[in-house]
């Protein structure tokens, strides 16, 4: 499997069918059909945005990082990595990419892991597992009953999470800049949940959280 | 495959008894099991990507839930699931409970799913989980390479309950084991009574992260499990 493969899009922006500026700190949960495309764009550089999707037909099949790296055979996400749900099936194709690497095994941050990773006292900050939890609970339970167990882990495009031989792992400073994009086929009809992370205890969003924009084509 | 609850004060060794064994682990809070053992809350809190003696299971609740107090192993992969039916038929050969009987090959996801549905769980309660006794390494660009042969016979690793876990195991072959013959190797399961962890507990002080993972479920512990 390519790691650093840098492929751009021949979609223009102006054709999307959807565009939407996703504020750091907010959540976007929005369904895109088999067949479109779905474009996220670091608008300002080195921000983390931390998705998960879903088999819309059946959200109990949803994103699996353990199988899509396994299948792979690699950890990091690039043109052509297949997302693979827990049930093995494909939900989406990575069909461009100019960022080149994408994590998908430092999961979210939450409340209470900042209390771990930080110090006991900064529980308070914001935290993309409560931006999860408020798209989960406000969305439209017709279909599914959304709710925690459905924050599985991650993937957290633009982010740079190396792995040494050794087993080592570190946060690093990302490798995104601003403008660069990752650009995903849906394969079948599914639910996209993002939060645009708030983080400011670690590198992956420099220190300064930024929008991203998401566009949708047909 | 099995599940059992462990108290607080009692301590799981798990035995290789083969060269190769694995087996396929989730965690949960027993009393509450929305909380479960996170791997990336895990992995990121220690700076590692494997686990080993000294380190702890955080669950997603920023928790001690188990810790590994002894290990002579030395390399438990978490990163790479286990198999569902499918992939192990791709792998071992079709089979059915029809014409194999007890040969019948079972797969890490069906055993997963049928253990938790005994403790009213599904699903959506599956994350990553660990599998011990097998080694998956990556080089510098992420490709992984599964270690043939880790374990050996004999070879353990003790788990400490920090609270009361749900513990749900599978023996089945690690998903990035090399086709071939079936012949899972026995896994032992033993229990006893350990002592609470002490001020300068080896997996409390590893890691400052792990200290306030500890303090955060002394917290919970006093407030009678409450949230």
């Amino acid at each position: 499997m390519p790691v650093l493969n840098y492929v751009e899009s021949p979609l223009a922006p102006e054709a999307a069918a959807y565009d939407k500026v996703i504020l750091a700190g907010d959540g976007w949960m929005h369904t895109v059909r088999k067949g479109q495309t779905l474009r996220i764009v670091d608008l300002e550089g080195n921000q983390a945005a931390d998705t998960l999707f879903y088999n819309a037909a059946d959200p109990e099949d949803r994103y699996s990082a353990t199988d899509t790296i396994r299948e792979q055979g690699n950890l990091f996400l690039t043109t052509g990595t297949k997302l693979m749900s827990s049930d093995g099936n494909v939900l989406l194709t990575i069909t461009a990419d100019t960022c080149g690497r994408h994590d998908t095994i430092g999961g979210a941050c939450s409340a209470e892991s900042n209390t771990t990773r930080y110090a006991l006292d900064k529980k308070h900050m914001h935290a993309c597992r409560d931006t999860y939890l408020k798209e989960l609970v406000i969305c439209d339970h017709t279909h599914h009953a959304w709710g925690k167990r459905d924050i599985a882990h991650n993937i957290n495009f633009f982010m740079n999470v190396p792995v040494t031989p050794e087993g080592g792992l570190t946060f690093a400073d990302g490798v995104s800049e601003a403008g660069k994009y990752v650009e995903l086929r849906a394969e079948m009809d599914v639910v996209v949940l993002l939060s645009n992370c708030p983080q400011l205890n670690n590198p992956c969003n420099a220190y300064n959280p930024t929008p991203v924009r998401v566009l949708i084509w047909d | 495959m099995t599940s059992l609850v462990l108290r607080r004060g009692l301590a799981m060794r798990l035995t290789a008894q083969g060269d190769g064994a694995n087996v396929s682990a989730l965690f949960y809070n027993a009393r509450h099991p929305l909380e479960g053992y996170n791997m990336p809350d895990t992995l990121k809190s220690q700076y590692t990507a494997y686990l080993t003696a000294g380190r702890v299971l955080h669950s997603d609740m920023g928790r001690a839930l188990m810790s590994i107090t002894a290990d002579t192993c030395g390399w438990h992969d978490t990163l790479c699931g286990v198999l569902n039916a499918r992939k192990t038929a791709e792998k071992f050969g079709a089979t059915t409970y029809q014409a194999d009987r007890n040969d019948w090959r079972r797969n890490g996801r069906d055993n997963f799913l049928i253990e938790l549905a005994k403790h009213g769980l599904g699903k959506r309660d599956v994350h990553a989980n660990v599998n011990f006794f097998s080694k998956v390494a990556a080089d510098i660009e992420g490709n992984l390479t599964f270690v043939p042969g880790h374990a050996k016979a004999g070879q353990s690793v003790d788990l400490r309950a920090e609270m009361e876990v749900l513990v749900v195991l599978s023996n089945t072959p690690h998903p990035m084991a090399p086709a071939g013959a079936w012949n899972p190797p026995a896994i032992g399961i033993s229990v006893r009574e350990v002592p609470a962890p002490a001020a300068d507990d080896p997996c409390r002080v590893s890691r400052p992260e792990n200290g306030r993972a500890f303090a955060n479920t002394a917290s919970y512990l006093m407030i009678g499990e409450g949230t």
